[in-house]
């Protein structure tokens, strides 16, 4: 397993989250969405021109952008 | 004393629908001690007690920084709670744990409702309800709130624990709102202990449907069509009820009205009937169609879609300054601009939040729908007027994007990061959905009849008074004001009597189709066929784009001043739309002219 950022998991690719560099309270919402070390990350895909990430953690499907995703540090799977 | 139970929960748990299955539809909209914004509550009756509930808003944190987090916090130091009842989607409890357990701990009497029971046990979701509920240290209840299994149950479970609740000590309550680093690996561990989630949780239908949805290359498109599609069937579908209206309003005037004429002195029968009853006829022969309006907006809003709108239309909000969220405020703002400005309070960056409020009032709201309707309606082939109302959808989009791209750099809109949850499509109930829809057009009709009871009468002394002069002619009141603007708006094809008319449009666009049933002195369809001989389709639609463009109504401006705090931006926002509708509207009419209109 590799260490990455959330941005750069290919589609359908699963990572878990190592650490996350955001501020509060950008991570107080992601925790409270249900980011936190050792969850499952998957991006399920992406907007058209570089627009945001579909994103599921646990249950819920959430979007955020490609630079608030790379805050998100991530072991993938290959 | 009367109790009171708070409803709290994450958003997207159907706990609206709760409330509203729980109190009928009997609930009110109040002002609360410590909190700014405004609460859904109802009286209801408990075994043999009345007690008060309270719809909280949805949140995530209870110790978060978004508004509506805010909102629950302060609400629940100000005000006693005698119970909190705690909504939980069934489907995705491992996410909603940890709130769950931080109510929990504040101390107060609660139970847990299990909501969308149902869906969960389809999922495979298995609960050890007694292993949760000592874990919470609350009873726990298994509800659909959508089709009203097990509410029996839960009332009278919420009627059993209020009974025992002693009063609320708010102090101890404020006291509480400190610690609570533990509370998350309790939930893990809680989690593991009492409930079992298989492995891969697949939402089929959301799935698929996100599929096509957010398709990259068709979802944008898809957007638009539904959108279009949605107009034209509140178009085909309100023409011929707003006919009938017509048709009762008329009938009610000859049969009922008339009559009076021969009693009353005659300022007064004119006043009463040619002012008040014409002016108000005029607008209500539009209710069918705002009826239609909000039932759509409606089905949007609970269908999940808004979010996902966010989604594809963000990298284009992006290059324009702004986020997703600010285009869906634009598709609140259709509704009414009001709600959609206080909206972007979920904004932090100031810069972003004054962006988005000053492209929000171009967005063409539902009393601008009905000038546009009628006017469109009279002047326009029944195959034509879809297609320009539409136009004029589309160009209240491209105003408001050209605002915000001329002014970003001067705004100074930061980016945050942004985080939103896509939930999983519901196919609202079709009661849901006319609560909604109900709550909305009551909301409308009761600012509608303020404003225009007041306007109707108002331009019918201007357009009457002094005594002497015709009436509506030059020499009366409206005809001094419409003199003076005339220079102004003689360039955009708006002559001195239609010139009064967007004087009171500045009040408020409700006011607008009154406004010309009294200047005329027609109603219904004669003013419609009046219409067309007083104006070609160039002027009707010059006129049209300045009403689109210029300040949409005065609780609009109210509003942006209250949400900005700023008399200078306020002003800003008026000067810029006036002026752009003032310009839009000259390009669009003299063009016109010079290529032989």
């Amino acid at each position: 397993m590799t260490m990455v950022r959330l941005s750069e998991l290919a589609m359908g690719q699963q990572g878990i989250i190592e650490d996350m560099d955001a501020e509060e309270p950008f991570r107080q919402r992601l925790q409270a969405l249900g980011f936190r070390v050792g969850k499952e990350v998957r991006p399920i895909r992406q907007a058209l021109f570089g627009g945001p990430l579909q994103v599921r953690v646990g249950s819920v499907n959430v979007m955020l952008r490609r630079n608030d995703a790379a805050l998100i540090h991530v072991w993938a799977e290959c | 004393m009367l109790k009171r139970i708070a409803l709290l929960g994450m958003p997207n748990t159907g706990k609206s629908t709760f409330f509203n299955r729980l109190t009928g539809a009997s609930a009110r909209i109040g002002n609360w001690p410590g909190v700014t914004v405004d609460l859904l509550s109802a009286k209801i009756l408990l075994g043999a007690e009345m007690v008060e509930v309270v719809d909280l808003p949805g949140l995530y944190d209870l110790h978060g920084f978004a508004e509506d987090e805010q909102v629950v916090r302060r609400f629940l130091q100000n005000n006693p709670v005698d119970l909190l009842c705690l909504i939980l989607n069934a489907t995705q409890i491992d996410q909603q744990l940890p709130l769950t357990l931080q109510l929990c701990r504040l101390g107060l009497p609660a139970v847990a409702v299990l909501n969308m029971a149902d869906e969960a046990e389809r999922l495979g979701i298995r609960f050890d309800t007694e292993a949760l509920a000592a874990g919470l240290g609350c009873p726990v209840c298994h509800v659909s709130a959508k089709y009203g299994q097990g509410f029996p149950e839960t009332r009278d479970t919420l009627r059993r624990v209020l009974s025992q609740s002693p009063s609320t000590d708010l102090q101890a309550l404020r006291a509480d709102f400190a610690a609570d680093d533990a509370l998350i690996a309790e939930a893990e561990k809680l989690l593991a202990r009492s409930v079992t989630i298989p492995p891969v949780l697949e939402y089929g239908l959301t799935e698929r449907l996100d599929r096509i949805v957010l398709h990259p290359l068709f979802g944008i498109p898809l957007f638009l069509l539904a959108l279009f599609l949605l107009f034209q069937a509140v178009y085909t579908l309100g023409g011929p009820l707003q006919d009938g209206m017509t048709w009762l309003l008329t009938e009610f005037r000859d049969l009922a009205l008339a009559p009076l004429q021969a009693i009353l002195p005659g300022w007064l029968y004119g006043l009463l009937v040619e002012g008040l009853y014409d002016g108000l006829g005029t607008v209500a022969s539009f209710v069918p169609i705002i009826v239609l309006f909000f039932l759509g907006m409606a089905l949007v809003e609970d269908s999940g879609y808004l979010s996902r709108i966010a989604f594809l239309m963000d990298a284009l909000m992006a290059k324009l300054g702004l986020d997703g969220r600010g285009f869906v405020m634009l598709l609140m703002g259709f509704g009414c601009n009001v709600p959609a400005l206080m909206g972007t309070r979920v904004m932090r960056s100031r810069g972003l939040r004054l962006l988005t409020m000053l492209i929000i009032p171009f967005s063409l709201c539902s009393a601008r729908l009905q000038v546009f309707v009628f006017l469109t309606t009279a002047l326009f082939s029944p195959a034509q007027a879809p297609v320009v109302l539409f136009a004029l959808y589309v160009l209240s989009f491209l105003t408001a994007f050209a605002t915000a791209l001329l002014f970003k750099n001067r705004i100074g809109a930061a980016a945050e990061p942004l985080l939103i949850e896509l939930p999983p499509y519901r196919l609202p109930t079709l009661g849901q959905v006319a609560l909604r829809a109900w709550r909305e057009v009551y909301h409308f009709l009761s600012r509608a009849s303020r404003f225009i009871i007041a306007g109707v009468v108002m331009i019918w002394l201007l357009t009457h008074l002094p005594p002497s002069a015709a009436v509506g002619g030059p020499d009366t009141l409206a005809g001094l004001f419409g003199g003076w603007l005339e220079p102004l708006l003689r360039p955009i094809g708006i002559d001195q009597r239609m010139a009064v008319v967007l004087l009171f449009g500045f009040v408020a666009k409700e006011i607008v189709l009154g406004a010309m049933a009294v200047v005329y002195g027609l109603e219904g369809d004669a003013l419609a066929q009046l219409m067309t001989q007083q104006m070609d389709w160039v002027q009707a639609f010059s006129f049209m784009l300045f009403t689109l463009l210029y300040t949409p109504c005065l609780s609009t401006v109210a509003t942006l001043r209250g949400e900005s705090r700023s008399l200078a931006f306020t002003g800003f926002s008026i000067a810029w739309s006036l002026a752009l509708a003032w310009l839009v509207s000259l390009v669009f009419y003299q063009g016109a002219r010079l290529l032989g209109f």
